[in-house]
């Protein structure tokens, strides 16, 4: 087990460089390639000369892109202070870039933003897990009857909404037309009730759309699962069936749902951009859509790592889980 | 897991005896018949994929034939009616978002535009996105699958790393940042051009590990079958094999899986779109014009609930022909 533990933390810090340097690729190195300064797109579209230089000093968007990957990386860890055309910018640590455009670190921003995504995506997934699993094994369990028919009719149309669409109508529905709540953000410091009201219908429009997803997978494996050799083992020895379906097939059934439960898990940690631009909340995604339409690049590049960083974690639990859950991993 | 669509001479006769079997109780002739039979004939029984095969043909249609019917219907989609607008609030005149004889699906707020017009013309932007990305996720997760598992070793363990890589990447913030970055002019296109090039190398890019990674498990399955191992015997080279024995029974799979991936990159544009980083106004797309009702879903909810529905109709109509083609293909479906 320590051993499995060991080769994944492994693999993830390898991921993790891997990330770091296609970042840097494409922010660094793409415009390069397309002609254009990308000083200047840290600073804005109509600065003065002057600062396009200063900037281009105090990042040394001169030297080799190693260079520039490590100090990144340095900075991280040690602070970074930005000197150069005259002036001194000074990021403590844990330093993940400096906006020259709206003149502030990147980190206070990101942990400004992170409470807000995170609390969008572990409620949402609570729900879709709960949701999508219960419809998809009883739709299998049932297969062909009423019930499997209409919630595979439902779990179709789930997956075939834009989240940004089914948002919209709930927004439309809910908050205007009924007048049920009030959609705003309110920071759970403020106000309990607010927060929840805020986020509820972020949480329905989100596991809406993946409780679909899992339904639909769910069902898929729990059926080719109860035709194994070793279900029928199960029932032939005389276990109860709640037990067969509980203990032994439930088991094989989820190990998929956890990948993928690692792999939306983790992207939506990073910002579930959709969901938030929609709503109006002001997360993670939120932040780096607005810097994408300001070519904000250190706010982009801070947020983009910071998604790798939680799509990593999430998976590495993932596949500790895993382990647990079935125990031939562990050896592979 | 999918069987042989075309069987090398020698192996003809027991295989399609084998397959006839596998049809079971629908095969009532003697006479052997290919999968390629079997699924048309299991695809046709299947209504909801027949329908979903039906609206997806409409929408080609319809999207090739945008600037024929615009222009039958006397509309253009870049036309401002500003007299059918409400000059205090900026909402259509008349009820459920302006829908005349004219403007059958009502009329954008502010500036008046046809909807209709303007939902004929993002279907070719939804549909050529989707398609052709498909068609680059397609051709690299092809290639390099069957590299991986046709050669193993380091090929293998190279290529299943960067595949492992690419789908635990944070794809859609990736693909933003991508396009983002892309200057306006480039390889003789501009504007929009740049923008659906773009769109569909990214968006195709960061599909292809799924097909890679099935196309990869069943080329290693199938390098040991016994047909591969007659033909090696018979002293066929590994080119021989690549192109005549595999590939021919990866068409399957493959099939399968743009089928179901067309949809996802349907989405995947209309999103980008959306959120201000696909295709540049005035060019209509969907996902565009729910950004812009984003702001009028009290005032003027028509605007809103049309393109959602046209994506979602078109959405649909692929799930379901994906879903039927997935099941007509699957040699261990029952029906």
């Amino acid at each position: 087990m320590l051993a499995y533990l060991f080769r994944r933390l492994f693999a993830a810090a390898v991921m993790l460089v891997v990330i770091i340097m296609v970042v840097f690729g494409i922010f660094f190195l793409v415009p390069k390639w397309a002609g254009v300064d990308i000083a200047s797109s840290f600073v804005g579209k109509q600065a003065d000369p002057a600062a396009v230089e200063a900037v281009r000093q105090k990042l040394g968007l001169s030297d080799p892109i190693y260079s520039q990957v490590w100090e990144f990386f340095k900075g991280i860890f040690a602070g970074r202070t930005y000197a150069g055309g005259g002036d001194v910018t000074h990021c403590a640590a844990p330093c993940f870039g400096y906006s020259f455009r709206s003149e502030q670190a990147i980190w206070p921003v990101l942990t400004d933003r992170f409470p807000v995504t995170l609390a969008l995506a572990l409620g949402a997934a609570v729900l879709w897990l709960v949701l999508g699993m219960a419809a998809g094994v009883l739709s299998a369990l049932k297969r062909g009857s009423f019930w499997d028919r209409g919630a595979m009719v439902v779990a179709l149309a789930g997956v075939s909404l834009p989240v940004y669409f089914t948002g919209m109508a709930s927004l439309a529905v809910f908050a205007f037309g009924l007048d049920w709540l009030d959609a705003r953000y309110v920071p759970l410091t403020d106000s309990f009730t607010g927060w929840f009201g805020g986020l509820i219908l972020p949480w329905i429009t989100l596991a809406f759309l993946y409780a679909a997803m899992y339904a639909r997978i769910t069902r898929a494996t729990m059926l080719e699962i109860l035709g194994e050799d070793y279900i029928r083992t199960a029932r032939a020895k005389g276990l109860r069936e709640q037990t067969v379906i509980g203990k032994h097939a439930m088991r094989s059934t989820m190990t998929p749902i956890l990948t993928m439960l690692g792999m939306d898990l983790g992207a939506l940690i990073g910002g579930a951009i959709l969901t938030e631009t929609t709503f109006n909340l002001p997360g993670l995604g939120q932040a780096v859509l607005n810097a994408i339409k300001n070519q904000d690049l250190p706010v982009i590049l801070g947020v983009t790592l910071i998604t790798s960083l939680a799509v990593l974690i999430a998976n590495l639990v993932v596949d500790v889980l895993y382990a647990v859950i079935d125990p031939r991993v562990r050896l592979a | 897991m999918t069987a042989p669509l075309h069987e090398p001479t020698a192996e003809a006769a027991p295989s399609a005896a084998e397959e006839a079997a596998v049809a079971g109780a629908e095969s009532k002739s003697v006479q052997g018949r290919s999968l390629g039979r079997i699924a048309w004939e299991r695809l046709k029984r299947d209504k909801l994929a027949l329908t979903g095969a039906v609206v997806v043909l409409l929408l080609v249609a319809v999207a090739l034939l945008a600037p024929v019917i615009t222009s039958l219907l006397g509309q253009d989609p870049n036309e401002y009616h500003e007299d059918l607008i409400d000059p205090l609030f900026g909402t259509p005149v008349g009820s459920l978002g302006g829908i005349s004889g004219d403007h059958l699906l009502g009329v954008e707020p502010v500036n008046g535009r046809d909807i209709l017009a303007r939902i004929l013309y993002g279907a070719r932007i939804s549909l050529l996105v989707g398609f052709l990305s498909a068609v680059v996720a397609v051709i690299f997760g092809t290639v390099f699958g069957v590299l991986a598992g046709f050669f193993g070793g380091w090929v293998d363990s190279l290529i299943s790393r960067v595949m492992d890589g690419l789908l635990a990447f944070p794809q859609l913030l990736f693909i933003i940042a991508l396009v983002s970055v892309m200057p306006n002019d480039m390889l003789g296109l501009h504007g929009t051009g740049v923008r659906v090039f773009v769109m569909i190398l990214v968006i195709g890019f960061f599909g292809w590990p799924y097909i890679g990674r099935v196309v990869r498990g069943q080329t290693l399955s199938m390098r040991e079958r016994e047909y591969v191992e007659a033909a090696r015997s018979l002293g066929a080279g590994r080119f021989y094999i690549l192109f005549k024995e595999l590939l021919p029974n990866l068409v399957a799979p493959i099939i399968v899986y743009t089928t179901m991936m067309i949809p996802t990159n349907i989405l995947t544009e209309a999103a980008l779109s959306f959120l201000g980083v696909g295709v540049k106004p005035p060019t209509a797309s969907w996902g565009q014009m729910l950004s812009s009702a984003i702001e009028y879903y009290e005032s003027d909810p028509m605007y809103m609930v049309v393109p959602g529905v046209a994506i979602f109709i078109t959405v649909l109509a692929f799930n379901l022909f994906g879903d039927g083609v997935r099941d007509a293909l699957d040699p261990k479906g029952s029906r």
